[in-house]
């Protein structure tokens, strides 16, 4: 009996990591408006992880294109798209995933790349090398940092 | 002059260039060696249906530093090229024991007016021709000699020697009869979102001209300074060269330069300059 319950037991935990486990990006289901419900990793994000890859060249670099006040440290913010100041008051939780993973559900024709999209690309490159890529691409982001920058971006109340 | 002041001015002249690199002077007004007036905006064709309300050249976009560098050849870097490529002109080469200047005598005469129609229909080969095709064209067929790479240094100072000919006239390279076909194929290219960013030259170039992407100063993306000297590479740059990195920054797989990809574009991207200045070299970031 004892042992059928440690069995149980390990069953439950490895239900509970499936359950952990990220969204593939083929797998996303984004809602009608283009949002996406449920956390892309399953865990909850962090907006201090959030904040970093906002604002690194290397990750989002979401200020290449948008200003954030919060972020003033960080030099040279871009015009491009809309200012995300008060950005947690003007979309939901779910909003703002669908939008940070692929804004094009949301806003159509928008310019703003998707950043957790694999396939479906014209040329698509081997990172910034110029040479050619296979499909699917890695995700510009992962699961995890998508959730992140969500985090961040509902700490932007005005 | 004591350390205390030296370090102060060195402090002042770094804090001023931090503040012409993010500000350019966009109403200025370029006129090179207080002879060649040079048109820096300009009307835009009837073709671009509107989508520009004028015209203008990067060199609007670059900071006071960077534009005082193009109003005098002595300032300009990339006359020193000029320099080097009239050399070379006269220079015989090949099986056939010429040089440039065997056929076309002096550039000053010959040169003048080429640049602002190229690339153009060439009948005889049936195809539409960059400056650089026919270079190198008349270097295998006339002269008997090598080609050379499409945007290596001997290639972008020629360039630059026969665009120096034609400076200040107004941009005017043909987009209908037999070259419709590959000026369509390059506006399409234009309006293509190409790899995983998915961008256009238009996002950046037609829509966010005047906008900043972190600290680029998005300009037009026009080509009538073409080849042109970089700051940032200090030598001449080809414009497929710029095409090459400009696609591959989207996270695409890119063209080649001299690809038949990027003549189209370049037809159409020449041509959306039509009525600006030939400007070559001129000095950019």
């Amino acid at each position: 009996m004892r042992i059928t319950a440690i069995t149980l037991g390990i069953t439950a935990l490895a239900a509970g990591a499936a359950l952990a486990d990220p969204v593939e990006p083929m797998s996303v289901k984004y809602d009608d408006y283009g949002a996406i419900e449920t956390s892309l990793s399953g865990m909850p994000g962090d907006a201090v992880e959030g904040k970093k890859v906002m604002s690194s060249r290397g990750l989002g670099n979401c200020v290449a294109c948008h200003e954030v006040s919060a972020l003033a440290d960080v030099p040279f913010q871009g015009e491009i798209g809309p200012s995300l100041d008060g950005a947690g008051d003007r979309w939901n939780e779910a909003e703002l995933r669908g939008i940070v993973a692929d804004a094009k559900k949301t806003y159509d024709g928008t310019m703003m790349p998707s950043f957790y999209k694999t396939s479906g690309y014209i040329r698509p490159g081997n990172a910034f090398t110029g040479k050619a890529g296979t499909e699917p691409l890695p995700p510009l982001l992962t699961a995890q940092q998508i959730e992140d920058v969500v985090a961040f971006l509902l700490t932007l109340k005005d | 002059m004591n350390k205390t002041t030296a370090s102060r001015l060195a402090l002042t002249l770094v804090l001023s260039f931090g503040a012409g690199a993010a500000l350019a002077d966009e109403n200025a007004d370029l006129v090179v060696n207080e002879e060649i007036e040079m048109t820096v905006r300009a009307p835009a064709p009837a073709y671009l249906d509107g989508h520009l309300p004028e015209i203008l050249s990067g060199w609007l976009f670059r900071s006071d530093e960077t534009q005082d560098l193009q109003r005098d050849d002595f300032d300009n870097p990339g006359m020193i090229f000029v320099d080097q490529a009239l050399d070379q002109w006269a220079m015989v080469d090949g099986s056939e024991g010429k040089s440039c200047a065997s056929c076309h005598d002096d550039p000053a005469d010959s040169m003048a007016g080429v640049r602002a129609v190229y690339p153009k229909w060439n009948a005889d080969a049936g195809e539409v021709r960059t400056l650089a095709m026919q270079i190198n064209d008349c270097r295998e067929t006339q002269m008997g000699a090598k080609k050379w790479g499409y945007t290596s240094g001997d290639m972008t100072a020629m360039e630059a020697l026969i665009s120096v000919q034609s400076r200040g006239m107004p941009v005017n390279v043909a987009i209908d009869g037999p070259v419709a076909a590959t000026w369509e194929q390059g506006k399409e290219m234009y309006y293509t979102r190409y790899g995983q960013l998915e961008l256009s030259c238009a996002n950046c170039h037609e829509d966010n001209y005047g906008n900043h992407i972190r600290a680029d100063h998005l300009s037009q993306g026009q080509i009538n300074g073409f080849p042109v000297y970089r700051l940032k590479n200090t030598k001449l740059n080809a414009a497929h060269d710029r095409f090459k990195g400009c696609v591959r920054d989207t996270r695409a797989e890119t063209f080649d330069p001299g690809s038949p990809e990027f003549v189209a574009l370049e037809l159409y991207v020449a041509s959306r300059g039509n009525g600006l200045s030939v400007e070559a070299p001129s000095v950019r970031n």
